[in-house]
């Protein structure tokens, strides 16, 4: 049975010992992970490794894990895909659900911290790719979580609009300060933004890197630990280390 | 398939000459008595004899009286075709207890029930409205509940993440989402409620088009026949126009995608 608690520690998520099958496979056996308040972990891991599995159980969407999850404050996610209700406008997308003094004000703020503030009466079927990720992203972070899932929230944008959106998010996180835990296939994303970065396989989290660098990075300096994760996600890098 | 269409959304001249072609032939047949009036009668004649009928008043009487039990007995159908798909949407429970009865009384075939009807409600008005309730609360019925389920359940998630409250997640989700197929249902109840009104209404009607018609046929008023025809065509034409203005206005959010 998984707990989820709301106590105070400095830890804004306390993962142990996660588990959960999933169509007679593993798919988490036993995670162990913690998010200091404000800390960015980034989460790597081979496609089908369980990433979006155990994000869903942090954001309290599965029922039948095992193990010990606790969340000190609210998490808010931004999946995958978008998911932007397609019957309610951009704006309303961002509102729906908002508690709370002005909620309609405060879409409207976020809306522009995503730079999408002339797009707020627009459907989201008319949004790009792009677009309609920043909208979701705008969505988690008008609840000014504690914690803040983000599960490949750049997958659908090109290296250009992958850019911005880093900057962004490392903007919106100095700003904001919740713990972040992003998942992502791309280990430089992971080395530019992150404080910490985790390797997720065969269930468990398997490797972790420190990444003890001022922002904004020079991906020159990221070659040694990029080589080291590689290594350990079982690519040969055809770097020197 | 729609048939082609200008952009004014007009049909094109060449689709309205063979309909004209033949209504031409028609009234040709009755005048050279190639077409006996009493089988058919002529076009100019049925012209004629609906201009007659709408200034006589007898028209406009037999209209409101359909009508009547049309708004009836559609209303009373709407109303319990989308009530009880929702009872049988939103809730496991609902679904056993109002889903079964209801996939049965699908079986029945509708117009078969006349009988019964008859002897439980008599040869008034209540048969009449009753068959017109069943007839449209069934297809809305179906398409409501299955639209209901078919929401994406990736959304629910989506309510889950927002903190949605369960009345909040009903009407921002669940019914916006079952909306087009409940559009789809409502054009198949119009479809079977004009259908049955028709039907009904030759259960001993003492007032209506539908007495109107059966008046004619007795005096072998064949124009008159035609014109009551004509009446239903205008009718089922207005209210399928009528659902597609409302689709247009309600499923805005789809225009994105389809233009
Ligand atoms: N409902 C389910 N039933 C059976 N298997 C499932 C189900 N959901 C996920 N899986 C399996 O669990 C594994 C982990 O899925 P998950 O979506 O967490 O992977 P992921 O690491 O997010 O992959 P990706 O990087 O491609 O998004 C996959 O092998 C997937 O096929
Ligand atoms: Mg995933």
């Amino acid at each position: 049975m998984a707990a989820r608690t709301a106590e105070l520690t400095e830890h804004v998520a306390e993962v142990r010992g996660l588990a959960r099958e999933l169509g007679g496979r593993q798919v988490l056996a036993g995670v162990d992970l913690a998010i200091r308040r404000g800390e960015f972990v980034a989460l790597l891991g081979r496609s089908g490794s369980g990433k979006s599995t155990l994000l869903r159980a942090m954001a309290g969407l599965d029922n039948d894990v095992e193990g010990k999850i606790e969340i000190s404050g609210t998490a808010a996610i931004a999946f995958q895909e978008p998911r932007l209700i397609p019957w309610k406008r951009v704006l309303a997308n961002i509102g729906l659900g908002l508690r709370g003094d002005v909620p309609l004000e405060r879409a409207r703020a976020a809306l522009a911290e995503v730079g999408l503030d002339e797009r707020a009466d627009d459907w989201p079927l008319t949004l790009s790719g792009g677009e309609a990720q920043r909208v979701s992203l705008a969505r988690a972070l008008v609840r000014e979580p504690a914690l803040l899932l983000l599960d490949e929230p750049f997958s659908a944008l090109d290296a250009l609009t992958r850019i911005s959106v880093h900057n962004l998010v490392l903007d919106l996180w100095v700003r904001h300060r919740p713990g972040v835990l992003l998942v992502t296939h791309d280990v430089d994303e992971a080395l530019l933004l992150a404080d910490r970065v985790l390797v997720l396989d065969d269930g468990r989290i398997v490797h972790e890197t420190v990444v003890d660098l001022d922002r904004p990075r020079d991906r020159l300096d990221l070659t040694a630990p990029r080589a080291s994760i590689l290594d350990r996600l079982g690519v040969i890098s055809e770097e020197p280390a | 398939m729609r048939p082609v269409r200008h952009a004014d959304g007009r049909p094109p001249i060449k689709r309205l000459l063979s309909p004209l072609a033949l209504i031409a032939a028609w009234q040709l047949a009755s005048v050279i008595g190639l077409l006996p009036e009493q089988l058919l009668a002529a076009p100019s004649a049925v012209a004629a004899t609906g201009w007659d009928l709408v200034v006589s008043g007898t028209l406009p009487e037999a209209l409101a009286v359909s009508l009547q039990r049309v708004v009836l007995g559609f209303t009373a159908g709407a109303v319990a075709g989308i009530g009880l798909a929702l009872v049988a949407g939103l809730s496991k429970i609902g679904e056993h207890a109002v889903d079964p009865p209801i996939q049965m009384l699908r079986a029945v075939p509708l117009f078969g029930l006349i009988p019964l009807f008859i002897l439980w409600f008599g040869i008034e008005e209540t048969p009449k409205v009753v068959l017109l309730a069943i007839g449209v609360a069934l297809p809305l019925y179906i398409n409501t509940f299955a639209g209901i389920r078919g929401v994406d359940a990736k959304l629910g998630e989506v309510a889950a993440v927002l903190k949605l409250r369960r009345a909040e997640l009903i009407r921002h989700i669940v019914l916006p989402g079952a909306l087009p197929q409940l559009l789809v249902g409502l054009r198949q109840s119009l479809g079977i409620g004009w259908l049955a009104l028709i039907v009904a209404e030759q259960i001993n009607a003492s007032a209506g088009l539908g007495h109107m018609i059966n008046d004619a046929r007795e005096f072998l008023r064949t124009d008159v026949i035609v014109v009551g025809l004509l009446v239903y065509c205008v009718l089922g034409l207005l209210t399928d126009s009528l659902v597609r203005l409302l689709e247009r206005r309600a499923l805005t959010w789809r225009r994105g995608l389809l233009s």
